[in-house]
Formats: C-alpha cells, structure tokens, sequence
C-alpha cells in the first residue's frame, strides 16, 4: 500500500518475507530448546495512545506474548502456522480467499482448526500488526462489503476484468447509490471530482433513503455515504481519501446510543481493533451531528429507556480514551443521567421534512459545514 | 403405736427389675413408637448376629414385619445359628438381665443381656400379647416352640404354651415372632436403615427384610470368611475402681496375694506381681480375702504405678481394612460414589483397663451430595448407632477436626463438614461406655476421641492424597496434550515452511512440563498384583530422589522387584533411591504383589522425598516422621505452583476485553 501524504508508508514489505520471518521465529525457538512464542501489541483499550502527528489512535507499547506454554498459546501458534503456509501458498498461486473460506479451509487443519470465525478473523489481524502488512496483502478479503454512496462525485473504477469505467455518484447510479467494494485503493478506484460541499455519513438505511428522497444531497451539497451500522474497513477507507483528496470535510449522523457512538469513534479515531493501521482507515477532523443527548433534551425526541448494556457500555466509553473530551463526557454523562437513548428517525415525529428543513440545517450551521 | 417411720418402713418393698423397666422403659430406648420398632428389630437381629458368630456359623438372617392394624405391628426375626436349648429357652426371652455375656469381658453386641426380653416385655405391654419363639439344635431333631411372657412383679419367665414342632427348613437356627406397637418409617432413622447399616459392617452376614408393604431388600453377603472370634479377658488392672477389686476378693479361689493378682488379672505376671506386692507394702502371701480398707487403697496405688503392659488385644474382634471396604461398597454402591478411601484400623489401646480400638472408613464423590452435611455412620461392637448423633464421641471427633485440610467444606474448622461424604466410624472394645442403657451414643472420653481423631485423620489423608493426585494428573494433562499433540505439529509446519529440518523437541518439552511425571499401573493377574511404575523425568535437569511405595503386611514374601530397591519393609514401604536421572530420560519399575484378594489392592500409595514437591506429579511428598505413626504426623503443605508466565510477560490469548465495537 502506498500513500500521497505524508503519512507512514508501507513500501517494500514483501509479505512473503514477513510470513517467512515468523515461521523462522518459532522453528529457531524450537531449535534452541525454547518454548516457542509470539509477542503481539496487546490490543485493548489500555493500550491505546494518541498520536498527535496523525491524529488517531494506534497500539501502544505494551505487548503480551502467545507462548506454547497454555494449551490456548500452542493451539493458536499451531493456527498461525497453518495460516502461514495456506497465504503463501494463495500468493504462490496468485489466488485470494475470504476471511469465512478461511475459516471453512481450516476445518481440514485437525488440531489447528479454528473453533470460531471470529478466531480466525483475530489471527488475520494479529498477522497484520505483527507483518506490518495489511490482509489484502495475504490475499485475504472480508466478508463486508463496503456502502453506499450518493452525491456529487465522480470517480473510475477498475472492475474485475481490467477495464476502467467512469462513474458519477448521482447521475449513473440507481436510488440506492454506489456501492463500495472491498478494495479502495488507488489502483482500483480514482477520485475524479466533486462538487459537494461535505460528507455526510449516516448510520442507518432508513436515514439515507429519507436524505435521498428529501434531495438533501442537492439541497446542501451533501455527499451522501451510508455507513450501514458499523462501517467496513473500505468504507471508512473511502471516506479518508475523501477527506484528505477531496479536500471534504466529514460530518457523521448516526442514533443517539452508545453502539452508534462507537460507530462515529471508528470512523474520527480509529477502532481499537485495527488501530494498527488507524491512519488509513481513520478521519480525525470528522465531526459529530447527532443524534446527541442533548438533542433528546433540546428536541423532544421520543426515546427509549436504556437497557442494563447500554448502561454497561456508556461507562465503558467513559473509560475509553478516545472519547475522553469535554463534549464526549459530558454528552454520556447527560445520557446516562436521562435513562434515555433515541433513534435518528426518531426526527419523524416533527414530519418527514423535519431533518432536512430544520434539523441539519440547524446543527450543520453550527458545526460550519453547511453552506 | 407404730411410729411414722414404722408406717412407712411397712410401704417399702422391693420393686423387681423387670417392673421398674416396665415404668421406665425409655432407659432401654422404647421412647416412641417409631424408636420402639427399631430397638425391637435390633434386639433380635444383634442376638442372631452374635450366637452365629460364637457358632462359627456365617449368618442368614431373615426380618419380615408386618402390619396388624394402624399401630400394632408383627415382627418375625429368624437366623440360621446353633439354636437354644429348651430349658434355656424361656430365661433368655422371658427374663430381664439373663444372659451369658453379662459377667464375661468380651467384644460382643448383646453386651448388657437385657435386650431381648425387653422386647417382649415392651410387646406385651402394649399389645397383651406374647412372644413366639421356635428354636432347633440338632439337624435331625424337632424344634421347639414356646409363647412366653414375661412377669414383671418377679422377673421370670410365663411359658404359655410348649409344642414339639417340626421345622424342616433349617438345620438349626432360632425364630422370634413378636406383636408390638410401632410406627414403620422409612428414612435416617428406620428399620431399614438399622438393617442397611448393619449390612455394612457385618459383611459376613446376609440379611433379608420384608417390608410392610411386601417389598423385599436383599443384602447378600460381600464374604464367606468369618471374623476372627472374639475372646473373652480378664479384667485389666489399668482404671479398676476400689469397689470392684475389693468384690473380686471375696469371689477369687487364690488364697494368696500374688497368686489373685496374676490368676483373676490380664497381663499380670509373676514379676509384675511381685512389683506390685513390694510397692503397696503387702507380702505375696497375704490372704487377699483378709484385706483391710487400707491395704487395699494401698494395692491399688501400686497397681496404677507399676508399668504393665497393655492388655491383649485379639480379644476383639475388627472388621479389618478390607472388610470395611467391601462392606462399603456392597451395601452402597447403588449411590455411585467416586472413591473408597482405604479405610484404617487403627492399633487397640485401652481404656480403664478394657481394650478397644477404632476403626475408620470414609466415602467420597460421585453421585453424594455435594451441599449438604457429610452422612456419619456410626457403630459399637459392630452394631449401629442410630439416635443421639450429637451426643456421641465420634460426632465430637468429627466436629473437633479440621477437615478443610481434607477437602471438605467446614465453616471456622468446626463442627459437621460439609460435602460429598460418608464417614464411617467402628469402636469395638471388650466394654463400650455409652452415655445410657439405651446404648445410642458413646461417652465422650477423651482417650476414644483422641482415637478416634487420629483414625479420622490417617483416612482424610488417604482421601486427600487420591484427590490431590487426580487433580494434579488433570491439571497436567492439558500439558501433556501440548507436548505429544500440538508442539510436533507446530515443529512440523514450521520446519516445511522455513525448508529446514524437524528440530528436536526434548528441550522445549522440559521447559514446558517442567515436571517428573510418575505414571503407576496395577494389572490383577493370577493371583498377584502386578504393579508397572514409569518415572519420566521431563526437567530441563537431572533429578536424584528416593521414591516410596506403601505395601500392605505380607504381601512382598519372595516378591520379584526391578530394580532392586534400597530398603523394603514388610507392611510398610518399599524406597528406591532414583539417582541422576538425566533430563528427558525414564526409568520403569516392575514389581509383584502377592497373597492380596483383588480388591484389597486398588491404588498405588506413591511417596516421594529429597525433591522438591513442586516437581512431582503422581506421588505425594513423604510424611514427615512415616515410621512414628502414632504420632500426629507432618504435613507438607504444598502450595499452588507459581505461574510459569514470566513476572512480566501478559498472555496474549489471555485479555478478556472484546474487541469487536459492536455487541
């Protein structure tokens, strides 16, 4: 992967060569007498640091090890190696495979069978932050796919059997917009042009129909991207080079809950399971319009009471560095002292041009984004 | 005129002890209907159980009860023993205190004598009707068959009716059938349970009962040996009161001093008699009849001061460590416990010159319950002790010892453990001390409870070593699983990967297991047992330590054994010295038990000493003082093995949080 920017570049790191650095590792280990082990960046919330010079969060250096000593050690270093020689022999045969087809693959592994997807997923991860690569280096591909997009663009995608085709966001695609695939680089998709004047990432389908149908896009100039619940790595990869190419900036609308919160968190700070690689994947001007506690308050929005998790992961975000902010603090402390969350649909109950005549002209103004 | 002390001196009569138990016949344990039952059943069944014995015959005991109406019940009590003899007959059912084994000291159930005619006399009070009993001695002869009752004013028998009948069924034996008012219960305190637990500790013995409504319960016999007969002693000087030294003079044929003291007194030699006339002062040839009121305090001064050796002890009678065990498992096995502690019978020692000694069994896991109190089995002379738990010197052992130490659950280290347990619990003594007539519970003397704490113990710690044995064996295992499984396979793969060759594993296993694992095996072959022992030294270093093997008494005459051991002592253990075993290397010893039936031997005592205890699965580490067994014994306490993890080092796999940001 490489990069326009002054971000930290990813050149020269043959895949192969890092896999091959691995296996050496442990087969040396093992060589020498050792009990054989892998040490990782530990990936919780404790371990996150900003970085001031890029503007996300990424792993600190607190680390633990994955040693042969635990049963739960050996089983996963056994996995690793069976997921080593399954890459190279992808790369070998110039081949890719899904993170699920992995995961099926290694029921034929015996001993280093992956007891869940989620296993598999982790380890792919794991890979990524010990190789310094990233999984699409590996041959590996989510199952997500990206979102969708509407609004003022014009970009050229690459399809499958080489040919290059010119595509605008609102003119040549259907009312449900343009879908993002799972590879968003540069040499698959080029950002040509746009006219709008922001980004506005919406959390829900239901939202982004109502936008579309409102002609928000037009009216505000609105570059409409529908993150469909927790956005997919190309999805919060498309919206940073919108941000840094484009010139764009990016504004989320998603529920007011502690999930949704999350949601705008990976989207501005990186999510703290790939915070390896938060500086692709992350857009730390990204603002956030709502829906916030105190709309709940301000607009009389119908809500709904908090159930025991949501209380559970308000505190959580309390303690999690990247929302620790004035305005983060206090809109979860207003919120948990509410007992209240509410949907971004809920605008509905002042009419279904509410949003778009009054509430995000109002909260864009604020925020300075609107025109 | 008749003074008023004349007037009442004419009121005052003798009260026979027939009537005075009539009016006071809880002393005999016939306070409720339900209890009543019970004792009634007992009397029999522990007179049946005796005259088998004395008779060297193994006993059939047939109990069936029966219900007449709401309260009467009739209990039919019948064994296969040398029978009585018609004169005899009456006196021993019609007749309180008559009995054989009044005057005699010896381990027997029917202790007192009073038993069975209580019985009938409790019967007839309540339900004015007599007893039956039919009795044969000879195998070609007729039986005889009596209805009796007893007189209370005068303490002897009322032969109702005498019948010649014929009894072809059995070569000899006695039946009792008798009405009584009652309440048959099923549960903790129940004729069931009597008869269940009398099962336990008479393994000889086969029982068959008949319920009320029909159903039957067959306990079968877990042996066709008998227990050693019992014998009878002579008094014991330790503990005699003034009182009965000074009645044994008047009843002694000696004539002579030292002559009464070695012939009327266990354990009394000539000179031990002649220490004992020296020190009170007395010549050898005094008349003992003639005796004054000091020279008798005197005697007993030196009696208690002159070391004599303990009584003998084969007067009793134990149920013995194998017997416990089968007796155990027989009767209870329908509750699936998991484990048999080998049970102890600890050596006799003596009580106010009686010999007596404790036995211990405790059953543990399986199918028990977990959360509740442990169940207490408890017995005297081979008979069960169903009421007055609290109140009896085992139940104060029990509740004195800290069982958290053998893995049971008790609050403060006092009181009734909690847990998955059956704890058994045999004194036998020539005289038991029990708190009343009714024979429920045992006096709480100190020296029988600190015998009994000392039995209790030596089994908790059998307990303790199998579980503490599992639960390592289970813990290593999952190591186990990574050495012989995972580790090759990850050598493998990355060998492939990298195009090099399979590196050698021998040093990463030590690191891993870091441990020298005993693996033991017991195979019951024509007749002897024999044990295969493999010890895997799976240190990074070489280890030298000595390794014991517990053996029972007798079992190792001309025993082949490789390799030769540095010591063996017979009954108690075999030690190898195991020097510099080199890391990863084994060393397998082969040896045979003889003359064990098969399940006496189930279990490996493994020991271990000059090691840290840490480094070995498979074997505890040794006792403290092994050879001094009377005494309290040291324990090692083992703690958890520190975590193999570097202080440092956090596990990866290890960090609970989830990272995915969505639920």
């Amino acid at each position: 992967m490489s990069n326009d920017n002054g971000t930290e570049e990813k050149l020269d790191n043959d895949p192969v060569a890092r896999l091959y650095e691995i296996a050496s590792s442990i087969y040396d280990q093992l060589s020498a007498g050792r009990i054989p082990k892998m040490v990782i960046p530990l990936r919780t919330k404790s371990n996150i640091r900003f970085d001031p010079k890029l503007g996300v969060w990424k792993y600190g250096k607190a680390s633990g090890a994955r040693s042969a000593k635990k049963t739960k050690g050996a089983q996963m270093l056994l996995r690793t190696m069976f997921v080593l020689e399954f890459i190279e022999d992808m790369i070998a045969q110039n081949k890719s495979s899904t993170l699920r087809e992995m995961y099926y693959i290694s029921e034929g592994w015996g001993k280093g069978k992956f007891s869940s997807q989620d296993e598999s997923n982790l380890l792919a991860e794991d890979l990524e932050i010990v190789t310094k690569c990233v999984r699409e280096d590996f041959k590996l591909r989510p199952e997500e796919n990206g979102a969708s997009v509407m609004g003022d663009l014009v970009i050229t995608e690459t399809d499958r059997k080489g040919k290059v085709k010119k595509i605008n966001c609102r003119d040549d695609v259907g009312d449900s917009g343009y879908g993002i695939p799972y590879n968003v680089e540069k040499d698959k998709i080029k950002l040509i042009e746009s006219g709008a004047a922001f980004v506005l990432a919406i959390e829900t389908g239901g939202m982004f129909d109502r936008l579309i149908e409102n002609g928000f896009d037009e009216k505000a100039g609105a570059l409409l991207v529908h993150l469909k619940g927790q956005p997919a790595r190309s999805t919060r990869r498309f919206i940073k080079r919108l941000n840094e190419e484009m010139n764009l900036p990016v504004v989320a609308f998603t529920d007011g809950d502690p999930w949704s919160f999350r949601i705008y968190a990976s989207v501005a700070y990186g999510a703290i399971k790939t915070a390896h690689i938060s500086e692709y994947l992350a857009t730390p001007t990204a603002e956030f319009v709502g829906i916030t506690a105190s709309d709940i308050v301000n607009y009389e929005l119908p809500s709904d009471k908090l159930t025991d998790m949501d209380v559970r992961a308000l505190n959580a975000e309390l303690k999690d560095p990247r929302f620790n902010d004035e305005f983060w603090r206090g809109e979860i402390e207003t919120m948990l002292q509410l007992n209240k969350k509410a949907e971004q649909q809920a605008l509905a109950k002042y009419g279904l041009d509410y949003v778009t005549d009054t509430y995000l002209p109002e909260k864009l103004t604020e925020i300075g984004v609107m025109r | 005129m008749t003074s008023i002390a004349e007037q009442l001196a004419k009121k005052q009569k003798e009260i026979s002890v027939s009537e005075f138990f009539e009016r006071n016949r809880q002393i005999l344990g016939f306070d409720s209907a339900t209890k009543s039952l019970i004792m009634g059943v007992k009397e029999a069944v522990d007179n049946s159980l005796d005259a088998c014995e004395e008779a060297s015959i193994s006993p059939d005991i047939i109990v069936k009860i029966d219900r007449v109406d709401q309260n009467e019940y009739m209990v039919t009590v019948e064994d296969n023993g040398p029978g009585i003899i018609p004169r005899v007959v009456p006196n021993v059912f019609g007749r309180l205190l008559y009995g054989s084994r009044f005057h005699s000291l010896r381990q027997s159930r029917g202790q007192q004598g009073i038993g069975i005619s209580a019985t009938v006399m409790y019967g007839q009070m309540t339900t004015g009707k007599p007893a039956t009993v039919v009795s044969k001695t000879e195998k070609n002869g007729a039986a005889v068959k009596m209805d009796i009752m007893v007189n209370t004013k005068k303490n002897t028998p009322d032969v109702l009716k005498e019948d010649f009948v014929i009894w072809d069924e059995k070569e000899h034996g006695t039946k009792i059938e008798f009405y009584m008012n009652g309440r048959y219960v099923v549960g903790k305190q129940s004729v069931l349970e009597y008869l269940k637990e009398t099962a336990i500790v008479n393994p000889h013995a086969t029982i068959i009962f008949t319920d009320p409504d029909g159903k039957k319960y067959i306990f079968e016999r877990a042996t066709d040996k008998m227990p050693p007969p019992t014998k009878e002693i002579k008094p014991h000087p330790e503990g005699i009161e003034l009182g009965v030294l000074m009645n044994m003079t008047k009843v002694t044929t000696a004539n002579k001093l030292s002559k009464f003291l070695r012939n009327d007194f266990n354990r009394i030699s000539e000179r031990v008699a002649k220490e004992i006339c020296e020190k009170s002062w007395l010549s050898e040839d005094e008349k003992p009849q003639e005796l004054t009121l000091e020279q008798f305090k005197q005697l007993l001064a030196a009696m208690s001061s002159v070391k004599i050796m303990a009584p003998q002890t084969d007067c009793l009678s134990p149920i013995g460590e194998v017997l416990i065990r089968k007796g155990l498992k027989n009767v209870l096995d329908e509750s699936r416990p998991e484990f048999y502690a080998p049970p102890v019978t600890r050596e006799p020692t003596v009580y106010q010159g009686n010999p007596f000694l404790i036995e211990v069994g405790i059953v543990y896991g399986g199918n028990l319950p977990k959360d509740q109190p442990i169940t207490i089995l408890r017995f005297a002379n081979r008979v069960p002790l169903l009421y007055q738990q609290g109140a009896c010197v085992i139940t104060k052992a029990i509740e004195r010892m800290d069982w958290r130490r053998y893995v049971l659950e008790q609050r403060g280290g006092e009181g009734i453990p909690y847990g998955p347990a059956i704890v058994l619990v045999h004194v036998a003594s020539t005289k038991i001390p029990f708190t009343s007539e009714a024979k429920e519970a045992i006096a709480n003397i100190p020296e029988m409870q600190e015998e009994v704490e000392l039995g209790l113990k030596a089994c908790g710690r059998r307990l303790k070593t199998h579980l503490n044995k599992k639960e390592t064996k289970g813990k290593t295992k999952a190591k186990f699983e990574i050495v012989q499984e995972i580790l090759p396979l990850i050598a493998e793969k990355s060998a492939k990967i990298v195009g090099k060759d399979v590196p050698s594993l021998n040093g990463t296993i030590t690191k891993i297991m870091n441990v020298v694992w005993i693996d033991d095996t017991i195979k019951f072959e024509n007749k002897k047992h024999k044990i295969k022992i493999t010890v895997y030294n799976y240190t990074p270093k070489s280890q030298s330590f000595s390794l014991h093997l517990v053996v029972p008494q007798g079992s190792i005459q001309d025993m082949k054994v490789d390799p030769i051991p540095s010591e063996m002592k017979d009954g108690q253990k075999i030690t190898w010295e195991l020097r510099r075993l080199s890391s990863t290397a084994k060393v397998e010893i082969a040896l045979e038990l003889t003359g064990l039936e098969a399940e006496a031997y189930e279990e490996n005592e493994l020991y271990s000493s000059g090691i840290n205890p840490i480094f070995i699965i498979g074997a505890d580490p040794l006792p403290g003082d092994w050879d001094v067994e009377a005494l309290a014994v040291t324990e090692v306490d083992v703690s958890e093995a520190p975590e193999d993890l570097d202080e440092e080092e956090v596990d990866y796999d290890e960090q609970a949080e989830v990272l995915n940001d969505e639920q």
